[in-house]
């Protein structure tokens, strides 16, 4: 093995339990203080989480003040179609704080007679492509997405296939391009 | 963080690649030089359709002395073009796409490049042609059947999968897991991180000409794979790790044959680092390219061994132990330039510290059951069977109909070789689940790629993607 000087295996140390639920309390204050004047919210908190439902007025500044309390990197959004419940639509983010190693899940509701929400791409420009694919699948629309297109799916496809009410198997098969000879 | 980090400021605009603007000039007709513009007929009708002639654009060679590639290459700051705005004050382009049927692309990876000679000046991923539903999938099959359905989403570490589902489904059923059940989802899981890496090692070699690292790579990866054909009875795809715990105990003989893999990976490896680690060509196409800062990771959501070579001590075995990982010791190897180098250096790391927490559970691999006693998920045993008309039901209905997991969400996380590999997962109190979402690594890399690719040269893109190591089935599943 040669040497390699740029590597140095570093153990990642773990921090006292009390000191992590001592930040992760502070760090819950710090996020909801910020977003109770907007809206509505929820906190649970368990070993590892921190959960938050939020309405839609106060999203985008709740993720804001989220990564300002140090939950900075981003790691999920998806939706999920709760059919015939009010709302209809839940969005899920999740984002993560390396330092007080804490995951923010946040969970916004979205009605399904007006599917929009705003997008979080200012804030993360890892939230382009998870948008893009909820708008794919569920169709939500992220007002403010600089480029809300399809992305799983062929651009000219109909539906969106994650709904509740878009069947499995009901559907033929889109061949994209394809043209009958005469 | 209180201010933003620079990727992200700026004005946003459509990343869709346009013309340059140029005021006056007609929509297709943009850049110094006029397009010809032929009529063609065709044959039969009297319709003329306007056709251009393809603009090959710039590819006479650069004035001496000027390298603006190399240049902005070597930085540490990578701008993330494809959210800029368009410079119209820029040579003559053109837009290439490499891919979807590209042999580095790494399966069917389309990047639509917009290049000025040799320079990449904006990339654009497109995905999509491997996508299969696989969520949809997920909610007509029954919690014991996901498994077989999650594993073919990262197929080349296909236990990963596989964990990350049955941990969320456990969690909803409050079942606990017997210490050699967990003992073995760690052993099958780092073995899978090595024959993991030894893929991205061998494709790493091959993209960038070191051609022999790719026999090398799939010779000593076969031997994990008869290993895992020994265990699961497949060699992909096992559908081993269930809500519940594995699907069948460890072979006979099995520490013989992870003895074995302990003593040749090591000496395969030796060889590897003789072979590249100190290659001046080596070198010369790693350092330095497709860097990335922790800034970017964290705003792209880059985790796993690419955040790690960047400097991020991000590694979810430490920061969320799973399956009592944290009974091992191992250390977390990273980087600190972030550029395609590092994650050699990283993932090499990664392989030998995999090896030490398969020797530590070897030594220590626990008596007892494999998957749990509580009988609402694990079927009778087989003997009861023979001599119970109660048992037999039992099996039956938990092959057909499947058992109920109570309500609720949850998201559980596990490290695979290419980083967080998340599952959300919502169940409604039925059989089925109602909503499998799965977090896929790869999809935030590819995302990615163009802060590591922007401003780099066409073969730079070839390594950069490599050291990437997407898994276009998780991209896309």
């Amino acid at each position: 093995m040669t040497d390699d000087a740029t590597i140095e295996p570093a153990q990642a140390t773990e921090p006292a339990a009390e000191d992590v639920d001592a930040a992760a309390e502070a760090l819950i204050e710090d996020v909801a203080l910020a977003a109770l004047d907007a809206a509505e919210l929820e906190v649970a908190a368990d070993g590892q989480t921190v959960t938050a439902w939020i309405d839609r007025a106060g999203y985008v500044e709740l993720m804001a003040a989220a990564r300002n309390a140090g939950f900075d990197t981003f790691v999920d959004l998806c939706a999920v179609d709760y059919f015939r419940r009010q709302p209809r639509f839940e969005v899920v983010v999740i984002v993560f704080a390396l330092e007080q190693r804490r995951r923010l899940l946040v969970k916004v509701g979205v009605p399904g007679g007006e599917p929009t929400l705003d997008s979080l791409t200012p804030l993360w420009p890892g939230a382009n492509f998870y948008e893009r694919e909820a708008y794919d699948l569920f169709g939500i629309h992220f007002s403010g997405h600089p480029d809300l297109t399809r992305i799983l799916l062929p651009d000219d496809w109909e539906g969106h296939p994650l709904r509740k009410d878009y069947a499995v198997g009901s559907v033929p098969v889109q061949f994209k391009g394809a043209h009958q000879t005469p | 963080m209180s201010d933003t980090p620079n990727i992200v400021t700026g004005d946003f605009e459509a990343p869709t690649i346009e013309p340059p603007p140029d005021s006056g000039a007609a929509p297709g007709t943009a850049g110094k030089q006029r397009r010809e513009v032929h009529d063609v007929w065709i044959a039969g009708t009297e319709e003329p359709r306007v056709a251009q002639s393809t603009n090959e654009g710039a590819q006479e060679l650069l004035p001496a002395g000027q390298e603006p590639a190399a240049a902005v290459q070597r930085g540490t700051v990578v701008d993330d073009d494809y959210l800029f705005g368009y410079d119209s004050e820029q040579e003559e382009r053109q837009i290439i796409n490499m891919g979807p049927q590209h042999p580095s692309t790494h399966g069917v990876l389309r990047l639509q490049m917009e290049l000025e000679g040799e320079t990449i000046r904006r990339v654009k991923p497109i995905i999509g042609y491997l996508h299969t539903g696989m969520e949809k999938t997920a909610e007509t099959l029954t919690w014991l059947q996901g498994p077989t359905n999650v594993t073919r989403m990262d197929y080349l570490s296909p236990f990963f999968n596989e964990l990350a589902f049955s941990m969320a489904a456990e969690d909803l059923l409050g079942v606990d897991i017997p210490a050699r059940g967990q003992a073995i989802r760690i052993l099958m899981t780092e073995l899978n991180r090595i024959s993991s890496h030894l893929i991205w090692l061998s494709t790493q070699g091959m993209d960038i000409g070191a051609l022999s690292l790719m026999l090398y790579g799939w010779r000593e990866r076969e031997l994990l794979l008869a290993f895992f054909e020994k265990t699961t009875g497949l060699r992909m795809n096992h559908n081993y790790i269930r809500p519940g715990g594995v699907a069948a105990d460890l072979p006979d003989g099995w520490e013989d044959d992870v003895e074995e893999i302990l003593e040749v990976i090591p000496k395969a490896m030796e060889e590897y680092d003789e072979l590249i680690a100190a290659n001046p060509i080596f070198l010369d196409r790693t350092q330095g390219i497709g860097v990335l800062t922790i800034e970017e990771c964290k705003a792209y959501g880059v985790t796993g061994p690419i955040a790690r070579a960047s400097g991020m001590a991000v590694d979810l075995r430490k920061i969320f132990p799973y399956s009592g990982i944290e009974q091992y010791e191992f250390d977390v190897p990273v980087g600190k330039t972030g550029d395609t180098y590092d994650r050699y250096l990283v993932r090499m790391e990664e392989m030998r510290q995999s090896m030490r927490i398969v020797r530590q559970v070897l030594e220590t691999m626990p008596a007892g059951d494999y998957r749990t006693e509580d009988r609402k998920v694990t079927p009778p045993p087989r003997k009861r069977i023979d001599e119970s008309m109660e048992a037999l039901i039992h099996h039956f209905k938990i092959f057909t109909s499947g058992f109920k997991v109570p309500a609720g969400d949850v998201y559980r996380a596990v490290e695979s070789p290419r980083g967080e590999l998340g599952m959300y997962i919502v169940s409604s109190g039925g059989p089925r689940p109602w909503r499998v979402h799965a977090r896929a690594p790869s999809f935030n890399h590819v995302q990615a790629l163009p802060a590591m690719m922007t401003d780099s040269l066409v073969a730079d893109i070839i390594a950069t993607l490599a050291s990437v190591d997407p898994v276009l089935g998780d991209v896309d599943r």
